[in-house]
């Protein structure tokens, strides 16, 4: 799946990053420990996090993912949507909570070898 | 003259929800003088109410105490800020006071109790000073130093609220003045155990919560008097002024 076809799925806001929109998207990952994120994060996933930091976006990088979910409402610092433009990292904000989208993504296929 | 400091910049009151009782200022006080310290900076979480008590409590004692407050950002990266005089610092407190939400609930997180210099209690604070403040990392640095203080990223190599555990790494902007080590790292080898300090200035202190916690670990600053002015530039090895390892 194209992150763009997430995007019209959800509804989401892309925030920063619309040339990065035809990223194909393999994984899914969940956190905000960035330490954590960086060691772990697979390769190709989209990452559901609540930091708006611009440190995210080194880490997207740095585990080449497909784009970042902004959850719960959260918003992030402007020097981050700057960044994320700069690498072509789409950054996309929903008001669902990570355990909520995480589920519905799984559902759908995203990080799952046995789609429903 | 230069002269040499045995400093623990990072210890917290019994106004911190999760340190002791036992924390009061007459006790911090007397601790400090039995190891043998010549300075140290009261820092509690988001707040500095207990400051002041402890700075009269060791009013010609020989003991310098500097005041400061441990603000924990929206990141949940934890920021030294340390001033010369209590004023400022509780400028900074309201600047966070400002920011910071939520009530405690001690029976959950611990009491926050506020005292006066002769170890009596005044009261209970009722914020959740446990919480994070709505302010970046850059805020409060930026705040910090508009104030004229000293600003120091706490316990770096710790995972919680570390700022390494956190956000991954240092963000090579960010203006500390330095970092801090908790006492699992020593001084002499942070710099090489803890991987992306890098070029910033490296400080230890105790984060002390118990008595028995103070004067753990200490920095000893070389500097001609106990000021946030001296200790920056130690921070930057100006002027002789250093940090001896």
């Amino acid at each position: 799946m194209q992150v763009k076809e997430l995007v019209e799925r959800f509804g989401f806001e892309v925030k920063a990053g619309n040339n990065g929109l035809d990223r194909q998207i393999k994984d899914g990952y969940c956190g905000d420990l960035l330490s954590e994120i960086m060691a772990n994060a697979p390769q190709g996933c989209v990452w559901l996090t609540i930091q708006g930091h611009q440190n995210i976006v080194a880490v997207a990088v740095l585990r080449e993912m497909a784009a970042i979910i902004i959850t719960g409402g959260q918003t992030p610092d402007e020097e981050t949507l700057q960044k994320a433009n700069q690498e072509n990292i789409p950054i996309l904000l929903g008001s669902h909570s990570a355990y909520q989208l995480a589920g519905r993504l799984y559902a759908l296929g995203v990080g799952n070898p046995q789609p429903e | 003259m230069l002269k040499q400091f045995k400093a623990d910049l990072h210890i917290h009151t019994c106004l911190s929800p999760c340190s002791d009782w036992d924390m009061s200022p007459k006790k911090i006080i007397r601790r400090s003088l039995d190891k043998g310290l010549d300075l140290i900076a009261i820092c509690d979480h988001n707040t500095a109410e207990n400051v002041g008590a402890v700075m009269k409590a060791g009013k010609d004692q020989g003991l310098w105490v500097l005041p400061g407050i441990e603000i924990c950002s929206k990141e949940e990266v934890h920021i030294l800020a340390l001033f010369d005089e209590l004023d400022t610092t509780l400028t900074m407190q309201d600047y966070v006071y400002a920011n910071l939400t939520g009530n405690n609930k001690p029976e959950v997180f611990g009491y926050q109790i506020v005292a006066n210099e002769h170890d009596e209690v005044l009261g209970e604070n009722p914020r959740l000073l446990i919480g994070a403040t709505q302010l970046g990392i850059y805020d409060i640095v930026e705040k910090t130093h508009s104030l004229g203080g000293l600003s120091l990223s706490s316990h770096v190599d710790r995972t919680a609220y570390g700022v390494i555990g956190q956000l991954g790494f240092i963000p090579s902007d960010l203006k500390i003045d330095g970092v801090e080590v908790s006492y699992r790292v020593s001084l002499d080898k942070a710099g090489d155990e803890v991987a992306g300090i890098g070029k910033f200035p490296c400080t230890t202190a105790s984060d002390a919560h118990f008595l028995d916690d103070i004067g753990k670990v200490w920095t000893v600053f070389v500097i001609a008097q106990p000021s946030i002015d001296e200790i920056q530039r130690a921070l930057r090895g100006k002027d002789g002024r250093r940090i001896m390892i």
